[in-house]
């Protein structure tokens, strides 16, 4: 009997060492640990031996069971991985296949940057204040000490609106800056306390024209963002001071600022605001053509009839105005020599903000 | 302006300066320099400031003041010479080929030698013969069997001027040997004269400038004028009809003008100053007027006195009366209006006032005696008559900035000196001086706290008097602790009261250096923070579009009612060409005359453009549009407009699928965003003339329309370049931001597990599915968390006319777990109203 066990447990291994697939797992575990298989079959026939052989007969028979159960449930886990194996190695994708495009939306440039510019002012605590594009030639003009006929108004050409009307102090004209926006911020702000009226710290966003032929250099609209301070105690150094901080905040830490004595009929003094070239840090490149600075905005101190127009004593009051593009900050920051680019709405620009 | 260095050298010792420095000095005082271009003197070896920098610099070993000795014909070339020539160290043989040398040709040894500019063997000048500027090194090298190896140059050749018909010849002083650079190098900047600055579009005026910034001395010119002959008294005479437009009139008389080229340093500096050289009387006005701002104006006296038949020649000053003519210098004859201003004699105008000069008194080769004008002009009146004939003149570019009528007699003393000196003419005693209107000099009190509160610098008066009086600024220290400024005599910019005290803190912040002036923090208080709710409403507007795929694009408000007529099938009725436009009245193009009224107008376009770019396309734009208003600013509305087209899934390696971008797709997107602003809006099928009649939808809240969109009108669709169909949508943007809720409720989340069941209804085809959604979810209750449509189907299995629903509905409950008979009374509820009210049938 114990010679017929070691010849079934052989026999039940040497079988089970040839099976590959689960199939023939299944038909092995019938066959050789089953109800009815040899070993089992040897349980049955242990009363039928003689008493004194029963307990090696039973033990090895329990042996050989057991044996070959652990046996079979190590060759399923090896057909289980190899399985597994076999299918993650026919799985394999490839990665460097493009993904399925997903459609995403974008914000125009313009809007990116003014945005930006705006968050920061905002941050400065400057409320951001909007205004009209069509305005009066005394809003756009007049109290913004351009009186009609003016030769500052050759440094702005303007798009007049047809009205019949022929004086040109009461004409309609597409706004040349925002800075009529400051007299209507100024009248509506002192309004609210004629005798005493309120600070402001504003920025104007919106879109201006200029009278001029559409080349890659000049177009005759473009964003524009400027910004008001009014107050009891604002000096030409807080100007500087708070313009450095802007610059800092928008070109990086270390941006370097100066600023140049200039002319608008609205401010006095009047300054020209460079920062260090934030492309080449200022060591001189394409962009900053070799000069190491970049023209970023327009400022000055509101003139003294500016602010008197907009109801704020130019005695008592005092303040500083500055502007500047958007686009061509952009142009300045991406290279792009083609201003006509931002309204053309070619998807092959827009896409690559 | 045109500044040549070398005449600001007359006025101000700048040899210590560097001219890149000079240029710094300027620019950042308020003169920006546009442009340096080198004439002679060395280039820059580093430029740190960015100035645009061009030109030539001569080397001084090898370019210097020769003399020609002897004009020599060429053995094998008539139009050649050969000069006998001495640079100071040898003689040499020259080759040219200078017209201008030809009629001293064989004339032998000459008894006064000519002073020309002289460039050695290895000299680098430009090509005299090339177009523009190019380099060349002078060369050895045989021309028709002669030697050459120097040469005599032109002004081309130097890059002094494009003057290459002959060489130059220097003036009869001008030293033999002297490197040439250090004779006449220059280099010239372009200065930008912005309008507060008019009173520097001149060289003392920017000599001026440049003393006061570096603390130099302004070398003021002098002019001895020797008076000779008759008194002009009682012979000239002037009469001024309106002040006001001429404040100031003066004459003079130089008699015996022997009228020829003036000196050649004279022409040099005139064209390097961008003026040609007529003779010496026209260039000794155009010189005086660049030297000190006056415009000067010539007159032939003969002529003056002829047109009074010999009796005083009377000078007067008017305005035009409408429709007379006079035939100004450039042989143009103009019409006058009641606005010009005329110079003119007792037989009729002579010259258009500050503009330009007529031309039968000009002065010609023959006047032997001239009549010279300085008047002082109402700069406004100046402006409008210069561009109602369109022209710009250096005389009316200054005029019509303002020329104080103090600088009438130094530029008319000035011009007198030049004259005299360069065609030995004798001043008549006499200048006769009608000045009806002097203006009063501005007077500004200063205060130690002006400085203090408008440029926030501790700044003494002393050393504001200092910085003031090197402007020429009268200055007085009051015992009180005040400043009296008094403006000089040449500027009209200084205002009274705290315009003036602004004007001269502008002077003061800019000698004391912007740069010198520190960076500081506001004081002042915060003023309070109100936002912005509704431009911060129109940008959640743009993020939540842009986040469900569109490309936000911004177009020119400038279009054409044609333009925006593509919006109606073709052959339609144009009620949009109808529509009023606010119209520019100075168009820059035709297709850009109006101001757009439709944004979805401006979509479309971009859409067109790019329709063959890309397979799919979706945009949209937020922006104005401008509805006129009769008598007044027009409205302009904020508007948002969409447009999508093209293929709902980009094609990729494994996406085939090529199905169209439809209704729905736009539907969902704007779906979405009502959603997402938290607004409850209805869809109506609507009738618009720019969509399909069957895809349009209105966008209704609280019944009121917000917007409308669909797929475009074939026949619309026609009238672009589109692949595909299109999806589009307006609305009104302020409609749409004002419906915005300032609170919404956000609803319990059930822990309870839901009933989920499926329920489908045939109805007839015409019931707006919304019906029949709206009464499930009336009828739901509270019971009811979610209805979604499924299926729509439509066959023969249930009829014609006829369309099948299938919703899924969520039965849930906040409080407890729902029993099946509770979701089924419900259910059966649902079915028995959708039956009786609305004609459904279960479908089995």
């Amino acid at each position: 009997m114990l010679e017929k066990l070691a010849q079934i447990e052989k026999e039940a291994l040497e079988a089970l060492s040839k099976i590959e697939e689960e199939a023939a797992l299944e038909a092995w575990r019938v066959a050789n640990i089953g109800r009815s298989s040899p070993v089992m079959n040897v349980f049955s026939q242990l009363g039928s031996l003689p008493k004194e052989e029963r307990p090696a007969a039973g033990q090895r028979a329990n042996q050989v069971k057991t044996a070959l159960e652990t046996a079979f449930a190590e060759k399923k886990e090896a057909l289980r991985q190899a399985a597994l194996a076999r299918s993650l190695a026919s799985e394999r994708l490839d990665v460097t296949l493009p993904g399925r495009p997903f459609r995403r939306g974008r914000l125009h440039p313009a809007t990116q940057n003014l945005r930006r510019i705006l968050s920061i002012l905002g941050e400065m605590g400057f409320q951001v204040y909007t205004a009209r594009d069509v305005e009066t030639d005394e809003y756009n003009f007049q109290l913004l000490n351009i009186p009609p006929h003016h030769p500052a108004r050759e440094m702005q050409d303007t798009f007049y609106i047809e009205t019949g009307e022929t004086d040109e102090a009461r004409r309609l004209v597409l706004r040349t800056h925002t800075s009529p926006g400051q007299i209507r911020a100024m009248r509506e702000f002192s309004a609210q306390n004629p005798q005493n009226p309120p600070p402001i710290r504003i920025a104007l966003p919106g879109m201006c024209y200029r009278f001029e032929q559409i080349t890659a250099r000049s177009e005759v609209q473009f964003h524009q963002i400027e910004g008001l301070v009014v107050g009891q105690n604002i000096t030409f150094a807080d100007l500087k001071g708070t313009l450095s901080e802007f610059a800092r905040r928008m070109f990086g830490r270390n941006a370097r600022t100066r600023f140049r004595a200039d002319h608008f009929p609205f401010t006095e003094p009047s300054a020209e605001m460079d920062v260090e070239c934030f492309v080449c840090g200022g060591k001189g490149c394409s962009v900053c053509k070799k000069s190491g600075w970049l023209e970023i905005l327009g400022c000055g101190m509101v003139h003294p009839v500016v602010l008197q127009n907009g109801g704020y004593d130019p005695a008592r009051y005092t303040g500083f105005a500055f502007g500047m593009g958007p686009e061509r900050q952009l142009m300045l920051r991406h290279k792009i020599t083609d201003i006509r680019y931002f309204w053309g709405n070619d998807v092959r620009f827009l896409e690559q903000f | 302006m045109k500044l040549p260095v070398s005449w600001l050298k007359d006025f101000v010792d700048v040899s210590a300066l560097e001219v890149v420095e000079i240029a710094r000095l300027l620019t950042m005082a308020g003169m920006e320099v546009e442009g340096i271009t080198f004439a002679g003197l060395p280039l820059p070896a580093r430029d740190d400031h960015g100035f645009k920098v061009s030109g030539l610099a001569w080397d001084r070993d090898k370019i210097v003041v020769a003399e020609i000795r002897a004009v020599n014909p060429h053995p094998n070339a008539d139009r050649l010479t050969l000069c006998d020539l001495f640079d100071g160290e040898r003689e040499h043989i020259v080759l040219t080929g200078a017209p201008n040398l030809y009629p001293y040709k064989g004339r032998g040894k000459l008894e006064t030698p000519i002073k020309v500019a002289y460039a050695r063997e290895g000299a680098q000048i430009y090509d005299g013969h090339a177009e523009g500027q190019v380099l060349t090194t002078l060369k050895r090298a045989r021309i028709r069997g002669v030697e050459s190896y120097s040469m005599v140059c032109s002004e081309k050749e130097l890059g002094i001027s494009e003057e290459h018909e002959g060489v130059i010849f220097l003036d009869a002083d001008a030293p033999v040997g002297m490197p040439l650079a250090d004779y006449m190098g220059d280099a010239i900047l372009e200065v930008k004269i912005n309008p507060n600055m008019a009173r520097n579009a001149n060289v003392l005026g920017i000599a001026r400038e440049v003393a006061a910034l570096t603390g130099r001395e302004l070398k003021k010119p002098k002019h001895a004028l020797h008076f000779v002959g008759e008194s002009i008294e009682g012979k000239v005479q002037i009469e001024i009809a309106n002040p006001e437009l001429n404040p100031r009139f003066m004459l003079a008389l130089i008699r015996d003008v022997e009228i020829k080229p003036s000196p050649y340093w004279v022409q040099r500096r005139l064209r390097a100053a961008g003026m040609r050289p007529i003779n010496n009387i026209v260039d000794a006005t155009n010189y005086a007027m660049l030297e000190i701002g006056e415009p000067l104006h010539a007159f032939d006296y003969d002529v003056l006195v002829r047109r009074a038949n010999g009796g005083p020649v009377v000078i007067s000053t008017r305005t035009a009366r409408a429709g007379e003519t006079l035939t100004t210098l450039d042989g143009v004859t103009r019409t006058l209006t009641e606005m010009n201003v005329l110079v003119c004699d007792s037989s009729g105008p002579l010259s258009l006032a500050g503009v330009m000069g007529g031309a039968e008194s000009e002065v010609t080769p023959q006047t032997r005696n001239v009549l010279l004008e300085a008047a002082a002009w109402n700069f406004i009146n100046i402006r409008r008559t210069a561009n109602q004939h369109n022209l710009p003149s250096e005389a009316s570019f200054r005029f019509s900035r303002g020329v104080h009528p103090a600088l009438a007699e130094e530029g008319l003393k000035r011009c007198l000196h030049w004259m005299s000196a360069w065609s030995g003419g004798q001043i008549a005693p006499g200048i006769v001086d009608a000045y009806p209107l002097p203006p009063q000099p501005a007077m500004v009190e200063l205060r130690e706290s002006d400085i203090r509160r408008v440029l926030g610098i501790e700044m003494p008066l002393q050393t504001a008097k200092t910085l003031l009086e090197r402007l020429e600024f009268t200055c007085e220290l009051q015992a009180d602790d005040r400043l009296s400024v008094t403006a000089p005599p040449f500027r009209l910019d200084i205002g009274e009261g705290l315009v003036g005290v602004a004007d001269l803190m502008e002077e003061l912040a800019r000698l004391y250096g912007y740069d010198n002036i520190p960076e500081t923090r506001i004081a002042d208080p915060l003023p309070p923070q109100r936002g912005n709710p509704s431009l911060e409403a129109e940008e959640r507007v743009r993020d939540l579009l842009s986040t469900l795929g569109l490309q936000e694009v911004i177009t020119h408000r400038m279009t054409a009612p044609e333009i925006e007529a593509k919006l109606l099938p073709r052959g339609d009725n144009p009620s949009l060409a109808r529509l009023e436009y606010v119209q520019l009245a100075n168009p820059i193009a035709p297709e850009k005359r109006v101001l757009r009224r439709s944004l979805l107008s401006s979509v479309l376009n971009v859409l067109e453009r790019n329709a063959r770019l890309r397979e799919t396309l979706a945009f949209f734009e937020i922006g104005a549009v401008y509805i006129p208003q009769p008598g007044g600013l027009p409205l302009e509305p904020r508007r948002l407009a969409i447009a999508l087209s093209g293929r709902r899934y980009e094609p990729a390696w494994d996406v085939k699928v090529g199905v169209k971008l439809d209704f729905y797709d736009l539907k969902g997107i704007i779906e979405a965003l009502m959603e997402a602003l938290h607004l409850e809006v209805t869809y109506v099928l609507a009738e618009h003339p720019s969509f399909h009649p069957g895809k349009c939808a209105s966008v209704l809240w609280n019944g009121s329309p917000l917007g409308v969109f669909g797929e475009l009108h074939p026949q619309v669709a026609e009238n672009y370049d589109f692949v595909a169909p299109v999806q589009a949508a307006e609305f009104d943007l302020e409609a749409l931001l004002a419906a915005l809720p300032s609170a919404y409720p956000v609803r319990a989340v059930s822990e309870y597990p839901p009933v989920l069941e499926d329920i489908a209804v045939i109805v007839d085809e015409a019931l707006p599915a919304d019906r029949v959604e709206a009464l499930i979810r009336q009828t739901g209750g509270k019971l009811l968390a979610s209805v979604r449509l499924f299926d729509v189907f439509r066959g023969e299995q249930i009829g014609a006319g006829k369309k099948s629903l299938a919703y899924a509905l969520t039965y849930q409950s906040l409080e407890g777990t729902l029993t099946d008979k509770e979701a089924a009374s419900i259910r059966n509820r649902i079915i028995r109203r959708l039956e009786n009210e609305l004609g459904a049938k279960l479908r089995g």
